[in-house]
């Protein structure tokens, strides 16, 4: 399949999945379950709507959602609480698994969901949206739902205000257009086919996200695009619109936070795939400057993208999740 | 007071669990439709969404009418129909951020109370009636009505009661705040507009050519002189102004927007001429275009105190321990009263910062804002709200 004919085929609309009665229906003939989870850290603000609207629309009226868990890394602004009141499982991270050395960072709380909770697939939300809607669910679970040979399924955003007929920009934010997609473009063509590889909501299948590793960090995103990448090829993936996101915008400073932790996902990667063989060890320490009192400071960060193991390596998650048969690969197949 | 209310309500007030399921519910519908815009004329969007929940929640007849109003039927098997309405407009412009948010005890958003709760609680019923097994004997109307505010002038509401081709038994209208209104009569109103505009071949030079805003001070100052007497209760509302571009460009434009209210319909005329007077006196004094618009108007009138819908309505406000609030509307029940239907107006919770972008409700007291609402339709639909 080419790239062209990859994009033609595996990009959605969240409206090709609206009617939830006929996605529910085969949901469950496919003797599915899923498991949504959204990752939190100081968000008071928009976590009550999320839990109301995602509890009361894709549990309530329609079972789409069979479990639905809020994992925190440790707010201190009554995250948890807020959550709690409005009825959702919540879970602070430390508290999963924890036996295993304390690890903070968005990464973690979506990798100890895979141990968590028990659908067949899980659907990552970020917690800051301010117009969240039952789309960015069904939008993404579709899909997988309707085609069992796609594994990963990204969300991105596309709705300009206002557009007249003709051709027009698409694409990513500015981390995504500056740092990921030229990357990808120099070395994994194909990936740069999906739109927004670093949006922080897509569904994906347990038996591929047991077996990848997690950078607790910045770099958790780019990390799985490019492994499943490496295992099953781009015909794993799919993407679905979802109209419009609105949340918070971030200070230059802080992007280039997350681009320095991409990017050391991506130079690792290099590294283990043998693509990059003579390449130095990298630092961990960014540098960025300010002015205080006309004299310019350098402000030092040491930003590590440390990685949690596959899943499937954990005993405790093997105790919880027994394999039937070890020595075959459910879910993985040869790159196309 | 009747049985089967006192029933529904203790019951209602009891259960923790499936009113948790309903409050969901209801928040969800709550924030779906305050994020959806409808400023008056423009509330096809929002219709949208309110006929698709009639519809997956089983109802009769939904359907969007020809000016826009929302309509579902719960199919009765008696010939009383009952109309519940809740108006679907929003004085918020499309730009207006609509976003919502809910906090454990309250929702903040632009519209939530005025009125979002009310369509909320429409598009709700028909699970809570479901979930307490409540099977009226009338035939339950529910509407989100069109085009009610402002230059709207209810003009959806009274579209359907003049077309509709059934008698209605009795309305409710149902609005977000207050818990504890109740109003079941209609002082009389003018709505109007007073613009001023200055012609291109304007004299600056002339005598009181001060501009726009200063001029209309003036206006301002000599409506206030008016007498607005407390028998029969009377008042100027000056509800908005808008003039000016910078600090230092004379304005060549203001518009004054205001209701004129009173128990007297006399009066209400009588003040409408003498503001209509003013206005031409400034056009002369300033040579400026003073216009005078009447944008909307409300005869007095409504059911009496004693009126078996109002006693049962106050009975309930009792029985929930809510202190009753009779204060006369000039919304949607005066569409009902002039047909002679009689109609009450509730508020299903309490709230802030009303007409704000920052318009905030209490989730607590909803309860009993739907325990008022649901003992209404049982009220009337055993007929014991009928006037003999």
């Amino acid at each position: 399949m080419t790239t062209d004919e990859w994009i033609k085929k595996n990009t959605y609309h969240h409206s090709d999945f609206e009617d939830l009665q006929t996605l529910v229906q085969e949901k469950q003939k496919k003797g599915l379950t899923i498991s949504l989870c959204i990752p939190t850290l100081n968000e008071a603000k928009t976590i009550g709507k999320e839990v109301v609207i995602f509890k009361s629309e894709l549990m309530n009226r329609v079972p789409l959602i069979d479990e639905f868990a809020v994992i925190d890394s440790g707010s201190e602004d009554n995250t948890l609480e807020i959550a709690s009141s409005f009825g959702a499982d919540t879970y602070l991270s430390s508290e999963i698994l924890p036996n295993l050395e304390e690890k903070k960072g968005k990464g973690e709380n979506l990798w100890k969901a895979i141990y968590q909770l028990k659908g067949d697939i899980i659907v990552y939300i970020d917690a800051d949206i301010k117009n969240i809607h039952p789309r960015f669910v069904y939008g993404l679970v579709g899909p997988l739902i309707y085609r069992d040979e796609v594994q990963y399924v990204k969300a991105f955003y596309d709705r300009p205000l206002a557009f007249s007929e003709g051709i027009r920009p698409s694409g990513g934010g500015r981390v995504t257009e500056i740092l990921t997609r030229p990357l990808f473009s120099l070395f994994f063509p194909e990936l740069a086919a999906i739109i927004q590889p670093l949006s922080g909501e897509y569904a994906v299948r347990r038996e591929v996200l047991e077996r990848i590793s997690f950078p607790i960090g910045y770099g958790v995103e780019t990390s799985h695009l490019l492994d499943i990448y490496h295992d099953l090829g781009l015909s794993a993936f799919a993407q679905t619109d979802l109209d419009q996101r609105v949340h918070r915008n971030q200070e230059t400073r802080s992007l280039g936070k997350m681009s320095f932790g991409i990017l050391q996902t991506f130079l690792n990667r290099m590294k283990t795939y043998g693509l990059m063989k003579d390449m130095p060890d990298i630092n961990t320490l960014l540098r960025q400057f300010q002015v205080r009192d006309n004299q310019f400071e350098m402000v030092e960060q040491n930003i590590i993208e440390y990685e949690r193991p596959p899943m499937i390596t954990i005993p405790e998650y093997l105790e919880k999740f027994p394999r039937k048969d070890t020595s075959k690969k459910s879910g993985t197949k040869e790159k196309e | 007071m009747i049985n089967k209310i006192n029933d529904f309500i203790t019951r209602f007030n009891e259960d923790r669990e499936s009113y948790g399921n309903i409050q969901e519910t209801l928040l969800s519908n709550l924030v779906m439709i305050s994020e959806t815009a409808a400023p008056t004329f423009r509330e096809h969007t929002r219709a949208r969404y309110l006929i698709n929940r009639f519809i997956s929640n089983n109802l009769l007849n939904c359907y969007v009418d020809e000016l826009g109003n929302a309509l579902g039927i719960i199919p009765g098997k008696s010939d009383r129909n009952i109309l519940l309405v809740a108006h679907l407009d929003t004085f918020f412009s499309e730009k207006v951020d609509h976003t919502v948010t809910i906090f454990p005890d309250v929702v903040k958003g632009a519209g939530v109370a005025d009125d979002s709760l009310g369509l909320a609680a429409l598009a709700t019923l028909p699970y809570i009636l479901e979930t307490y097994g409540i099977e009226p004997e009338a035939n339950i109307i529910l509407m989100g009505s069109s085009r009610s505010l402002g230059r709207g002038d209810l003009e959806g509401l009274r579209f359907f009661l003049d077309n509709f081709k059934k008698p209605i038994t009795a309305g409710v209208c149902i609005e977000g705040v207050k818990l504890g209104r109740l109003s079941y009569s209609s002082i009389g109103m003018l709505r109007g507009e007073i613009n001023y505009k200055v012609p291109e071949s304007y004299d600056w030079t002339k005598f009181n050519s001060e501009g726009a805003i200063i001029n209309m001070n003036d206006l301002i100052n000599r409506i206030l002189e008016i007498p607005t007497p407390s028998k029969p209760k009377t008042s100027i509302v000056l509800g908005s102004i808008e003039a000016g571009t910078s600090y230092n460009t004379i304005p060549t434009r203001a518009k004054l927007k205001f209701e004129i209210r009173s128990e007297s319909d006399d009066l209400v005329e009588e003040i409408a001429h003498k503001i209509e007077n003013l206005t031409q006196e400034m056009t002369s004094l300033s040579g400026a275009h003073v216009e005078f618009k009447h944008l909307a108007r409300r005869s007095p009138g409504g059911t009496e105190f004693s009126h078996p819908l109002n006693k049962i309505g106050r009975e309930i406000l009792t029985d929930l321990k809510i202190n009753t609030r009779l204060t006369p509307s000039t919304s949607e029940l005066s569409a009902f009263i002039n047909k002679g239907i009689p109609a009450v107006t509730i508020g299903l919770t309490d709230g802030e910062n009303m007409g704000e972008e920052d318009e905030m409700i209490q989730i607590q007291p909803i309860k009993k804002g739907l325990s008022l609402l649901v003992g209404l339709i049982l009220a009337i639909d055993g007929g014991y709200t009928l006037d003999n």
